[in-house]
């Protein structure tokens, strides 16, 4: 059902953009893939780590995840690979990592 | 009952404005618009129109002010002209695409260089495209009777688009002539409030002007697009609505002695009325000529032309603005497209003239008429023929 709603929100028809820049449901940014334009993946190396938050902080995309064990993990759905969370870590714990490499 | 008194353009305007109880007015002064939204502030601080008055730095600031009250659910006006115009530039294109039914007045000014403040339509073509629906005013009533009927089909639930409606700077804007206004009893019956079904609220929060990439803009430009062109019938529908309470009839193209016409001269805003003097003589000689006047834009009236010109031989169009190194004047270029899959029999002539103010007198209009016939029949080797100009 949720796919089904994102995807008429982010493929519309032009019959439904009438009021095409507005969605009438707000927060329906939620929908969007972003992490597709990633070209690189930051991946956290937990025996680095020490769950300072840093990290979560930063990022612009909010795409930082807590864990429930306090660690942190991209959600790669929205993660658009901008590296500021691998810039930022004080223990150098986030290595960005070339897609499809 | 209506009362018949003695208005420049730039005051019925604003009395259009008054008598649609406009809830907010964003405007910067520019010559020849000044008179407009200083007649505006007049009432504003008599008392006689409650609403917001924004004084704003800038044409920019102007028009951004009335997105955002128009968008909030407010009726709102402005009015600019030329350089200001130009300066709004950009946030045309936000107001029509937010689908915002602002009402702005352009009292048209030739754009500089050279600095002048003359009128000419250099102003208006520039904004051919920015989505919002477009009319030419070609006397002080029709300036009155746009303004007041623009907000009616703007605001209309299936139109919601911004209008435009252009009088010639100085030539209306600042020339008396009788307007009939109609009681404020009238006018309310005629325009129920504005109701946008989106409008800004924060208890029923929305995303407003959202980001689009490849796989979004085209869509939402095509209903755009639908949008403004389906505007059309609610024009007409509401044209004749209002020609019912008032007694005055406008259409998208209005005919001026055309029956039996073979030659048809097209003409836009204050010049048509000169246009209908020379008509009448060229008529008085046994001549077949008709006048169109242009009052609709945008939406292009195409089904409008096909049936204006359905017996005519030969169409001259008169531009007041150059398509600097293009196909002369902007509206012979648009007549000539329309007309291309329907009619390649009729014979066309463009001629730019008008410029900056300059006056064109009736022996002129005549003169129009019969060079445009000449260069119908036997061509011309000039893209841009002109009128009036030395040389």
């Amino acid at each position: 059902m949720a796919e089904k709603k994102a995807k008429s929100i982010l493929k519309p028809d032009w019959q439904d953009c009438r009021f095409g820049n507005i969605f009438t449901e707000a927060g329906s940014s939620r929908h969007y893939r972003t992490g597709d334009w990633r070209s690189d993946r930051p991946v956290v190396d937990k025996e680095k780590c020490n769950k300072c938050g840093l990290c979560w902080l930063y990022c612009p995309d909010s795409a930082m995840k807590t864990l429930e064990d306090g660690y942190y993990e991209p959600d790669l759905f929205y993660c658009k690979g901008c590296g500021i969370c691998a810039k930022v870590c004080a223990r150098k714990a986030i290595a960005m990592i070339e897609e499809g490499a | 009952m209506s009362k018949r008194v003695a208005l420049e353009g730039s005051f019925a305007a604003a009395e259009a404005a008054r008598m649609a109880d406009v809830d907010v007015i964003a405007a910067y002064p520019i010559t020849p618009q000044s008179h407009i939204i200083e007649r505006l502030a007049d009432f504003v601080a008599n008392g006689e129109l409650h609403a917001a008055y924004m004084p704003v730095e800038s044409e920019h600031s102007a028009m951004s002010a009335c997105w955002g009250a128009s968008g909030a659910g407010a009726r709102t006006f402005t009015a600019t002209a030329s350089q200001g115009f130009f300066l709004m530039h950009e946030v045309l294109y936000f107001v029509s695409g937010m689908r915002l039914p602002v009402v702005m007045t352009v009292a048209n000014r030739a754009v500089g260089p050279p600095t002048n403040i003359w009128g000419d339509y250099s102003d208006a073509m520039t904004a051919r495209d920015t989505g919002w629906i477009q009319l030419f005013a070609a006397n002080n009533q029709e300036i009155f009777d746009f303004v007041l009927s623009g907000f009616r089909f703007g605001e209309d639930p299936d139109v919601l688009l911004p209008v435009m409606v252009h009088l010639d700077g100085f030539t209306l804007s600042h020339v008396v002539e009788p307007v009939v206004l109609p009681e404020q009893e009238e006018v309310d019956s005629f325009l129920p409030k504005y109701h946008h079904p989106y409008a800004y609220d924060p208890d029923r929060p929305m995303s407003y002007g959202i980001v689009m990439n490849p796989d979004t803009y085209a869509e939402v430009k095509k209903a755009q697009d639908v949008s403004l062109r389906e505007s059309k019938e609610v024009i007409v529908r509401v044209w004749k609505e209002f020609g019912d309470k008032f007694g005055r009839y406008y259409s998208p193209i209005d005919g001026y002695r055309t029956e039996g016409a073979r030659t048809l001269l097209m003409s836009t805003g204050c010049l048509s009325e000169t246009a209908k003097v020379a008509i009448d003589r060229k008529r008085d000689q046994g001549e077949d000529v008709g006048l169109l006047t242009l009052h609709l834009w945008r939406p292009f009236p195409f089904e409008e032309l096909y049936e204006a010109v359905k017996d005519a031989d030969t169409l001259i169009v008169f531009d007041r603005a150059i398509s600097l190194g293009g196909p002369g004047g902007p509206i012979i270029s648009e007549i000539k497209s329309a007309l291309f899959d329907k009619r390649r029999d009729i014979k066309f002539a463009g001629l730019v003239g008008g410029l900056c103010g300059r006056n064109l007198t009736v022996e002129q209009f005549e003169e129009i008429v019969d060079r445009g016939r000449e260069i119908a029949e036997r061509g011309s080797s000039q893209v841009l023929e002109t009128i009036g100009i030395r040389g």
